[in-house]
């Protein structure tokens, strides 16, 4: 299946992404990661001011079959949360790029958004596999 | 030849248990060898289980010939005989109760019940999962808190997962404390700390009235009522746990629980304990189903399996279990809890027995259990004895001088009486404690009245100059106001008629082993056979109160030491421990002996377990709760250890090794040829190996795992050795360890059992669930070793066959 990220969108191993939003950074998961996840029925996010650590877990997602954490792409604090995905899962499952969003982040070091693969990068990485 | 006979003698002899128990006839293994090319059964095995690892006479010595069912039932009746069923009113979390007679013989007797596996596929399981759901909808009706789960193994670890919920959902992560009410049960608090250990965990006991909460602490556990019958307000407690965002869990007493207000509505956060006294036998300790209910916040945190509504494809109403992505069949080393069996049949036991009672029959039942304590606390205070003033239930505790003469008193007239301090002899008592309960009499009452009475050389006064008014009794208790219970299900079956009638028509919704074969992969489900099961319905196995004197309980010392004995020589092992509840506990409990054992060198900085991605859920959770960091082991397509993967991962971990866990024959059914070389390369880096006994079928009597390189295995008698699978529990998963890790074998506060130097008590009770190990001893017993080498040589020829 083909998959289409925007063009400013960074990605994590993992398939979170970072994306640059005037000085903050808005974090979600991909296309890709919706899909395999199947229907999902629950996603657990962290508290407004919680802290981010690059590589840890703030959080997960879980469907019908699985339940997966989600990895801080970038470290920061959480100055917005998308209240809407978690009373109705099926927005991140509609729109995971757009009204889909997970958390709104006041980076620590944008310096590590270079870290992340850009969206041609992660598109033919998934293709390779 | 396989042993000095040949295989196929005895099973075609039909006065022999054996011939019974094997499906095939000689004709049909014929049929299947030929099939497979093979000549003889013998032949057929030498080509199957590695040549490097078979064993021609494994465990003859320590076991007598197999037998008849007659003889056998005979030999565990004179067993039986052994035990001296008394009146206990020792309390401590065992009670009394009479289980009515429509559900020992429609529920507990019966196959359709006992026979059923797991409810998974929910389209073949509405009945046991209807039963369950009653059992849900009753304990959130008691405790007044909206979700509640299909079962745990018992209240210490219910205590437990309580704890560990609290810890999970903490936001500080440097709070490490978690409080214990003084008054839990002994028990309790030993399985608290063998669970808390590993985790980093501190437990404190305080007095809830005048404990302090910091930021340090982000659980507290109360009893209420208390161990000493104490009925008390926790609100305050309460309040000052929630200000440092603390979680408060209550053990609570279900009888208790029907007259009080409903802790849920007290702002508490868990609610845990048994329903062994809604009509489940003590069995010297168990089964029994304990109960977790909590608020819906908490509800993806929950252990243990959880039934759930929703609709079929035609829109209509139907249960399936629920949330199961929590669970370690999915989330393995983060899975809430490593619980997988529980104990399904005794929470539908004790669903039916609500159903039965209904609302108004617990009430009285509970109003009975209030009357007889004032009684007795009258009785007592009428002759001078001293009575600390508090609110109670359903027990009295006295200190007194004349302490022990009460005691033999009480044991001339067959009445076991809690012994204070707890643990004690009782010619050394201090004190002594009475808990009433639902067998209790007037006749009772007046016989100890007068033991009361004759220990201080006294006239007694007649009972009925004392009668309590029952409304100043209940003025003193906080009371549960409006009605409960309301349900349909719980007050519409009250005739034994209609009572049967809702019982057959749920279990006959289901599949079991009386319709065919379960063919499931982790969990082997043999013939119960009935002779198995005829003695656990006997008195003398299921009156034993676990904490009874040790006098009275010679018959249960015979079977575990004959079990402990032959299971060890069956696995080549040096030690056995039944008191692990379920294989996930045995798995722990495992883990953690060796953990000890590492210790004890020095070493107790090895925390790696490498564990096979191929491995049952259960194993990576129960690593993590044993406080080891999990390092997965590739599998190749056919769900063997990469040998590779495994030499490397060692290697790597090497100075941090403590454990491989393998699964032998692996989960995908196959005996992986270098099993010898991959314990000798474990042992090279110092660590120990652990053997998931889930598929022992296929080795006992052929091969052990102590002969070929492990160091400890668990087993599931629930599988292998004929224990009825009932649904999801009861289980009994006990571990054999060779010779160098059996001082560490796990204890009890209470009663002797375990090693010298045991690790604390992983069970509420010594002997885990007692009740039930006749069924195994029958088992074992009536096909000797032959007939179990020739039992699991038939299971690997029929699945050969199948696979061809």
């Amino acid at each position: 299946m083909a998959f289409t990220f925007p063009d400013h969108f960074r990605f994590a191993d993992n398939h979170e992404y970072a994306a640059l939003d005037g000085s903050l950074v808005r974090v979600g998961i991909s296309a890709f990661a919706v899909d395999q996840l199947g229907d999902i029925v629950f996603v657990d996010l962290p508290d407004v001011g919680a802290s981010l650590i690059k590589g840890n877990s703030f959080g997960s997602v879980e469907s019908v079959k699985a339940v997966e954490d989600m990895y801080a792409p970038i470290s920061g604090e959480v100055v917005q949360r998308n209240d809407s995905v978690l009373s109705s899962p099926e927005e991140l499952q509609n729109d995971p790029h757009g009204e889909g969003w997970l958390l709104l982040v006041k980076p620590a070091d944008l310096a590590e958004m270079q870290d992340l693969m850009d969206s041609d990068l992660y598109s033919s990485k998934l293709s390779a596999n | 030849m396989l042993g000095d006979k040949p295989l196929e003698a005895s099973s075609t002899d039909p006065s022999m248990f054996l011939a019974r128990h094997i499906g095939l006839t000689p004709t049909d293994q014929d049929q299947c060898l030929a099939a497979l090319g093979h000549f003889d059964l013998g032949e057929f095995i030498a080509a199957v289980v590695p040549a490097d690892i078979l064993e021609e006479n494994a465990s003859k010595a320590s076991f007598p010939e197999g037998c008849s069912e007659l003889e056998a039932l005979e030999e565990i009746h004179r067993i039986a005989e052994m035990n001296k069923p008394r009146r206990s009113l020792i309390g401590l979390g065992y009670y009394g109760t009479a289980t009515p007679a429509a559900i020992q013989r429609h529920v507990l007797e019966n196959p359709g019940w006992y026979t059923a596996y797991t409810p998974y596929q929910a389209e073949i399981s509405q009945g046991r999962l209807e039963a369950l759901f009653n059992f849900q909808t009753l304990i959130s009706e008691l405790t007044g808190l909206p979700i509640a789960n299909a079962s745990l193994l018992d209240e210490a670890t219910a205590a437990a997962e309580a704890m560990s919920l609290a810890f999970a959902v903490n936001k500080i992560a440097t709070a490490r404390r978690f409080l214990v009410d003084r008054e839990v049960f002994p028990q309790t608090l030993a399985v608290l700390s063998t669970r808390a250990e590993p985790l980093g965990i501190v437990v404190e006991v305080i007095d809830p009235d005048f404990c302090e909460f910091d930021e340090d602490v982000f659980g507290v556990l109360l009893q209420l009522p208390g161990r000493t019958g104490k009925i008390w307000d926790p609100s305050e407690c309460i309040s000052r746990a929630h200000k440092v965002d603390a979680l408060v869990a209550v053990a609570i007493d279900p009888l208790a629980q029907v007259l009080m207000v409903p802790v849920g509505e007290l702002d508490v956060d868990i609610a845990i304990g048994s329903v062994q006294r809604l009509g489940i036998p003590m069995g010297f300790g168990g089964p029994h189903a304990a109960f977790f209910a909590t608020r819906e916040a908490y509800k993806r945190q929950i252990p243990g399996r959880l039934v759930g509504q929703s609709l079929d494809s035609d829109g209509k109403p139907a249960l399936r279990l629920a949330l199961q992505t929590r669970e370690q069949h999915i989330r393995r080393d983060k899975a809430t809890s490593n619980i997988c069996t529980a104990q399904v049949l005794l929470a539908i036991i004790s669903s039916f027995y609500a159903v039965h009672h209904g609302p108004n029959g617990l009430k009285e039942i509970a109003l009975r259990v209030l009357s007889f304590r004032f009684q007795i606390e009258r009785c007592l205070a009428n002759l001078g004895y001293p009575l600390d003033s508090m609110v109670r239930f359903d027990t009295v505790e006295i200190h007194c001088k004349n302490a022990a003469q009460i005691h033999h008193l009480a044991s001339l007239k067959g009445l076991n009486l809690r012994v204070l301090p707890i643990g004690s002899l009782p010619n050394q008592a201090k004190g002594f404690g009475i808990t009433v309960d639902e067998l209790t009499t007037e006749e009772e009452v007046i016989k100890l009245n007068q033991i009361f009475a004759d220990a201080l050389q006294k006239p007694t006064e007649p009972i009925n100059k004392i009668l309590p008014g029952l409304d100043k009794l209940l003025s003193e208790i906080p009371l549960r106001k409006g009605v409960w219970l309301q349900q349909p299900v719980f007050n519409r079956y009250q005739s034994e008629t209609e009572l049967v009638r809702y019982i057959y028509k749920l279990v006959s919704k289901d599949f079991s082993l009386i319709h065919g074969m379960i063919p499931l992969g982790s969990c082997t489900m043999k013939l119960n056979s009935a002779a198995e099961l005829v003695p656990i319905s006997w008195r003398n196995f299921s009156s034993i109160h676990p904490f009874a004197p040790s006098n009275q309980s010679e018959g249960y010392k015979k079977l575990v030491l004959d079990l402990e004995t032959w299971l060890a020589s069956l696995t080549g092992f040096a030690g056995v421990s039944l008191q692990p509840n379920a294989g996930s506990q045995g798995e722990f409990a495992g883990l953690l002996v060796i953990r000890a054992w590492h210790k004890s060198r020095g070493e107790g900085f090895r925390n790696v377990c490498l564990i096979p991605t191929s491995a049952h859920g259960t194993n990576p959770a129960s690593a993590v709760m044993a406080g080891f960091r999990v390092v997965p082991v590739a599998c190749d397509p056919f769900g063997n250890v990469d040998l590779q993967d495994l030499a490397n991962k060692a290697e790597t971990h090497s100075s941090q090794l403590a454990a491989l866990m393998v699964t032998y024959p692996s989960t995908h059914g196959v005996f992986e040829p270098h099993i010898r070389q991959i314990c000798e390369l474990v042992h090279k880096h110092g660590a120990q190996v652990y053997l998931d006994g889930a598929n022992l079928n296929a080795q006992v009597g052929l091969c052990r795992p102590g002969t070929y390189g492990a160091d400890v295995c668990h087993l599931n008698l629930h599988k292998t050795f004929c224990i009825p699978h009932g649904g999801g529990g009861p289980g009994v998963g006990p571990i054999a360890v060779a010779a160098h890790l059996v001082p560490y074998l796990p204890g009890h506060p209470l009663v002797s059992c375990g090693g010298k130097e045991a690790i604390g008590a992983v069970s509420a009770a010594p002997f885990g669930s007692a009740g039930i190990l006749p069924i195994s001893w029958m088992y074992l017993r009536m096909m000797g070793v032959d007939g179990l080498r020739q039992a699991s040589s038939i299971a690997m020829l029929s699945a050969n066959y199948i696979a061809y």
